[in-house]
């Protein structure tokens, strides 16, 4: 157990470091000079020469990275290029959005997801499984943002033109003082991401529960004579579950990396929102920041799965 | 105890509906042991989970009575509340048919609790009380482990202390012990019939093995095709079969001959479920067949000493032992060149490493082996003893650790990769199963010209017209040439396994299990083929089962593996009759075998239920 | 002694080619979905007719009839059947351009992505050993990547261009093919017939192309038909976030990247729902087509109901 958790901690460092000097040495190779950046179009040269050495630029690049790994390891990502500020502070002030997002999307696709995937599965080839199915394709072949731009058409600007705000077309507020603002301006992201990625949960529990049903040990459980309930929903739902796990990790993971999408579509001012502004005004520390920031949630994500498993699935201890 | 009348079950699929049980019959009379013997294909199986509920899609017709009610009929909370507390079952696989993620304990009170109002700690406590009594040391710490950390013999021990654990009349038992070695199957076999001696069950046996039944079975009930055949008390049915089904599918059976003698096979394959004949389903292959039998369902029959029979005959069939034809005897020649010869051969792998002790893992431990030209040695052992890794190191396929193999005296061991490639023509395989040796999405042409394409030996016209000659020896119509696997039926395939083994005549074929997943009418069919090529071609076979029947059948010598070990090598009817291993006695005492037939004695036809229910 | 010869064939013979079909056609999802991709290709291809039907090219901005006079979006109308966008351009041409880019990128990526997927899942499951262990953690950290905020680095660096788009796409996609191959060759590797192979003397490569390929045929179909749509929504994303293909070329995400800003969707609704449908409609009929492909060409996926195990066809 020790040595297999080690072992995930291991590759987990493995992918953080082949992903920061990706990032590092992409950057490096890049056009454009970043001091130049850093100082704006009217800066001197010599001016530019002190802010390279004040970035270390002037260093060579092993130098520079073996610096940036060394610093990244402490938690210091550099400073933004555009305000001079820690990335670590911008990147802290966008999480909040980001975590509420995610926070209600979870639940929500969970609780849409799992059941239709259930009824679907329970009745194979019937009116609910046709239902169920055209659900999972519909949300499955549903871009993001166009179900989002269609969702802010309908239930903001149409309600607006009537004369009433059903919902806000966007924008996030705090969860404190007021969680009712917070929730109600969520309430679309959330639904969006929800719906969509439902879908996805819809069709896994689906195929699984399929799979499950017909084992034997399910007739084992008949033949004990359990109720129905609880063939279905003690012995297959642990089966069907389990394995879920695994997605849902990585689903949760890749969106605190930013979801980008959405939180464009509706102006949350959120991580993915922060490194599409940095890509557009080529704040480079930021961006790094930011896929790092990615990437240590996915790998988190994948030794936390790993651990749940082992507590779920009594074969892999 | 259990009354089902006119019972039919019809399974609609998208391809059509299966038949799978049509009007059957049956009583069980409590206290005994009934069994239901059939082929797969029979619809035994489905007959009795369709019984009790378990197949939601069947469509079942007729009636069931059991403890006064119709089970067919009840509301399913009812038949829910039946199941386990008054009806327990077993199933084959208990491996599958536990559920991974619960321990053993927790299964088992969950079914008292399903029934009973309980505390959890007196579920625990009988629990243990019955798992203690199946046989399962320690219960009260083991109760808390989890299906994968027990052996198959045990969980099945679980199964049925599963079953049991609510005291109920009656227990079906599916294929009970199928999946299992012979020495555990006996001891399982003895456990149930402990235990229903003890608590004074009723039990049905389905199964597919008729040694096993008719060592334990009251009454037998034949099925075929979803037909009930025969039934009858099980020492009538066994010693004097009244349906030429049963004569032939004890015909079969290995175990009624002596060694080298041609099997009377039952010829051809069941009919579609999906397509029954209009007439009895067995006639086509039937030895008896009248033109009526084609057309006309057939009337049951009922003899003087109350065994029926679903057929036209009007007297039961004479014993086939009368007609069956002596064959000539071995073709074994001590001064035969030999073949094979296996030096002392080890192979381990390492094990462990990092946190637990680096060891090996000692698979065969120092094995020696030699076999002449037209020799077929039999290799006998339970799963896990290393015979088929002994094949494949033998084939070539493994290399040994330590020893060395010797094929037409090349070492294998010092081959070059154009000496090593010639020695595949010279070795061939044949494997277990019939579904899996097969590519299936290659043509048989393509398959059985195989070793023609890959050695260069013949191509274009002259490889399919040498593929059609072997599939014509091999008893293939050559005109199937294009045809998929999934096209033919087991026995088939096992022919086409045979065929492209014979393509380039070889020094020595290993035939691992080669019949073992196949029924025993198509077994029969398969081994005498086998032994009219080897007489023939002159073949030297090494003939790998864990049958003792089968591998006495058709071998010459037999080795008798356990443990990566040969513990006792004789002639194969030496090993019968007097056994030197300690291990082979109890391998020996475990296979069970159907009772020689006697002839039908003094049994009268008494009466005859026309267009009857059976 | 002989089966064959004395027992008729009860199994009617169709070739695996045909029963798909059949399967397929019975199957009206399926049909309507492969009419739809077929429309939608003929619909792209002939891009320069719709140009040259209607006369306005797809980057030509119509300020006079195509801006209303406040500068605003024209609603459709005789000219514009589709309406136009915030610069006047016509929608409809647009939208007959954006289809070629969709499905150029969404083809190509996918096509290279399975390849890719194929080549390397059929190596790492069958040669096993060091080359598996590499091979699939080099998949794993292609997976533990945060995709699209790579694609957003790489985008930032190089410029957005059509050929960097696809190659994100396909890098960050083919892993999902190469585990599916690997898992499977996996197994078809330990089946008994390829171990027959082995012991006539079949080489690696001959098993690995004559024995395990065609068993491959089912996943490799069905699930470069599924990557499609996947790789169509990808592109549209890469675009919409303004880093895909380089305006003025038209394309669907870039389509709705411009109704986005500013929020001019609002005031102007077929800015959206045209090219929005049209995006939703073609990763739909995708995603149907290989739900049913899957379906026909694999009956054991689709729902069965609990079979007797007896029980043979």
């Amino acid at each position: 157990m020790i040595r297999f958790l080690a072992g995930r901690v291991a590759f987990a460092a493995l992918i953080l470091l082949v992903l920061s000097t990706f990032v590092f040495f992409l950057f490096f190779v890049a056009p454009g000079d970043p001091a130049r950046m850093v100082a704006g179009d009217k800066a001197t040269e010599a001016q530019l020469i002190q802010i390279r050495a004040n970035l270390g630029l002037d260093r060579p690049i092993h130098e520079q990275y073996i610096n940036f790994i060394g610093k990244a390891v402490r938690g210091d990502l550099g400073f933004s290029y555009r305000n001079q500020q820690p990335v670590i502070s911008l990147i802290a002030n966008r999480l909040p959005a980001t975590l509420s997002l995610v926070a209600g999307g979870v639940i929500l696709w969970l609780a849409v997801g799992i059941p239709i995937g259930i009824m679907s599965a329970r009745h194979p080839g019937g009116f609910r499984d046709r239902l169920g199915q055209g659900f999972i394709l519909i949300g499955l072949s549903f871009p993001t943002f166009v179900l989002g731009m269609m969702s802010l058409y309908v239930f903001y600007f149409l309600p607006r033109q009537a004369g009433f705000t059903l919902f806000p077309a966007g924008g996030f507020k705090a969860f404190w003082p007021n969680p009712a603002i917070w929730a109600w301006h969520m309430a679309l992201p959330w639904a969006t991401l929800a719906l969509t990625t439902a879908a996805v949960y819809a069709r896994l529990t689906r195929g699984q529960m399929l799979e499950v049903m017909g084992e034997d040990y399910i007739r084992t459980a008949r033949a004990k004579g359990l109720s129905e309930t609880k063939v279905v929903f003690k012995h297959g739902l642990r089966a069907t579950l389990t394995p879920l796990v695994t997605q849902l990790g990585a689903d949760i993971a890749l969106l605190l990396g930013g979801a980008i999408v959405i939180e464009q579509v509706y102006g949350l001012q959120g991580v993915g929102a922060l490194a599409v502004q940095a890509v557009n005004n080529q704040d480079r520390p930021i961006i790094i920041g930011v896929v790092l920031l990615g990437g240590f949630f996915i790998v988190l994500s994948n030794i936390i799965v790993d651990i749940l498993y082992v507590l779920l699935d009594p074969r892999v201890r | 105890m259990l009354e089902a009348r006119h019972l039919s079950v019809s399974i609609p699929t998208e391809d059509g509906t299966i038949h799978a049980v049509q009007d059957v019959s049956f009583s069980v009379e409590a206290g005994g042991l009934f069994g239901i013997a059939g082929e797969s294909g029979s619809g035994k199986s489905v007959m009795m989970q369709a019984i009790l509920g378990l197949l939601p899609f069947a469509d079942v017709t007729g009636e069931v009575i059991f403890e006064g009610r119709n089970l067919l009929t009840l509301p399913p909370r009812q038949l829910q509340k039946l199941r386990g507390a008054r009806i327990g079952m077993i199933f084959q696989d208990p491996l599958s048919s536990l559920h991974p993620y619960y321990s053993i304990g927790a299964q088992i009170t969950e079914a008292i609790h399903a029934h009973e109002k309980v505390s959890p700690q007196a579920a625990r406590a009988r629990a243990v009380d019955m798992l203690t009594k199946v046989g399962i040391g320690n219960a009260a710490e083991r109760f808390d482990s989890f299906p994968h950390q027990y052996s198959g013999g045990m969980r099945q021990r679980v199964m049925i202390a599963m079953a049991l654990v609510l005291n109920p009349p009656l227990i079906i038992a599916d294929e009970p012990t199928t999946a299992l070695d012979v020495t555990v199957q006996a001891q399982i076999v003895a456990l149930l019939d402990q235990m229903r001696k003890e608590l004074g069950t009723t039990v049905v046996m389905i199964t597919h093995d008729l040694g096993l039944l008719s060592n334990v079975a009251d009454q037998v009930m034949v099925m075929y095709a979803g037909n009930r055949m025969e039934f009858g008390s099980s020492a009538a049915v066994f010693h004097a079969p009244s349906h030429p089904y049963t004569a032939g599918l004890l015909a079969s059976s290995p175990s009624n001959y002596a060694a080298g003698e041609e099997l009377v096979a039952i010829p051809g394959r069941p009919p579609s479920l999906l397509h029954m004949p209009a007439g009895c389903a067995f006639a086509v292959r039937c030895a008896y067949a009248m033109p009526k039998c084609a057309t006309q369902r057939p009337p049951l029959r009922r003899f003087s000493d109350g065994v029926e029979s679903l057929c036209w005959l009007e007297a039961p069939v004479e014993p086939i032992h009368a007609e069956r034809a002596a064959v000539s005897g071995r073709n074994a020649d001590a001064t035969a060149p030999v073949v094979l010869k296996v030096d002392n051969v080890e192979l381990s792998f390492a094990t462990g490493g990092f946190f637990s002790k680096a060891g090996k893992y000692e698979v065969l431990k120092g094995i020696d082996i030699e076999l002449r030209r037209g020799e077929t040695l039999g290799l006998v052992g339970e799963s896990g003893c290393g015979k088929s890794t002994l094949a494949r190191v033998i084939a070539g396929l493994i290399p040994a650790t330590s020893g060395s193999v010797l094929l037409d005296g090349k070492d294998m061991a010092t081959l070059d990769h154009a000496g090593w490639k010639e020695m595949r023509k010279r070795v061939q395989l044949v494997f277990q199963d019939p579904f899996g040796s097969l590519n299936p999405r290659r043509r048989v042409g393509a398959i059985i010209g195989d070793p023609f394409r890959l050695h260069q030996v013949a191509s274009g016209a002259d490889r399919k017209w040498r593929v059609q000659d072997l599939m014509e020896t091999v008893g293939l119509n050559p005109e199937h040439y294009n045809r998929f696997p999934s096209e033919f039926s087991g026995g088939q395939r096992q022919r086409i396994g045979i065929a492209r083994a014979l393509a380039l005549n070889p020094a020595l074929i290993i035939f691992d299990e080669p019949v073992s997943a196949l029924d025993v009418s198509i077994q029969a069919q398969v081994l005498n083929l086998m032994r009219s090529l080897q007489q023939e071609l002159g073949l030297t076979y090494l003939f790998i089962s864990h049958d003792l029947a089968v591998v006495r059948q058709v071998c010459d010598r037999i080795a008798v593996m356990n443990k990566g070990k040969i513990v006792e090598l004789a002639e194969a009817e030496a090993i019968y009759t007097d056994p030197q291993n300690d291990y082979t006695r109890t391998l020996l005492a475990a296979s069970v075998v159907p009772p020689p037939q006697k002839g039908r004695g003094t049994r009268q036809l008494v009466e005859t239920i026309w267009g009857a229910p059976a | 002694m002989s089966t064959s010869a004395t027992t008729p064939p009860t199994v009617v013979q169709r070739s695996s080619l045909d029963l798909t079909l059949r399967r397929l056609i019975r199957d009206r999802a399926s049909l309507v979905a492969f009419i739809f991709i077929v429309l939608l290709v003929a619909f792209a291809a002939a891009a320069p007719l719709v140009e040259a039907w209607i006369g306005h090219s797809p980057i030509e901005q119509f300020r006079q009839t195509g801006l209303s006079p406040t500068g605003l979006p024209v609603a459709p109308n005789a000219e514009f059947r589709l309406g136009t966008d915030q610069l006047g351009r016509d929608v409809l041409v647009r939208l007959a351009y954006g289809a070629r880019v969709s499905l150029l990128v969404g083809v190509v990526a996918s096509l290279l992505a399975a390849f890719i997927g194929i080549t390397v899942g059929m190596l790492a499951g069958f040669l096993g050993g060091w080359v598996d262990a590499v091979l699939s953690r080099a998949m794993d950290l292609i997976m533990s990547v945060p995709f699209l905020l790579c694609a957003l680095a790489l985008v930032s660096v190089f410029g957005p261009s059509l050929s960097l788009s696809i190659g994100v796409i396909v890098f960050f996609s083919w892993t999902t093919m190469g585990r599916v191959i690997r898992g499977q060759v996996k197994s078809l590797r330990e089946r008994e017939f390829v171990q027959a192979s082995r012991s006539l003397g079949a080489g690696s490569l001959s098993i690995m192309i004559v024995d395990i390929l065609p068993n491959l045929s089912v996943p490799i179909i069905v699930y470069t038909t599924m990557m499609i749509p996947g790789s169509i929504v990808f592109e549209a994303t890469l675009s919409f976030l303004g880093l895909g293909i380089v305006p003025p070329a038209p394309s669907w995400g870039g389509m709705l990247a411009d109704a986005g800003a500013n929020s001019i969707y609002l005031v102007a609704w077929w800015l959206v729902l045209f090219p929005g449908l049209a995006l939703l409609f073609t990763t739909l009929s995708f995603n149907i087509l290989g739900d049913g492909l899957r379906d026909a060409l694999d009956p054991k996926a689709r729902p069965i109901r609990v079979k007797p195990k007896g029980a043979k066809p």
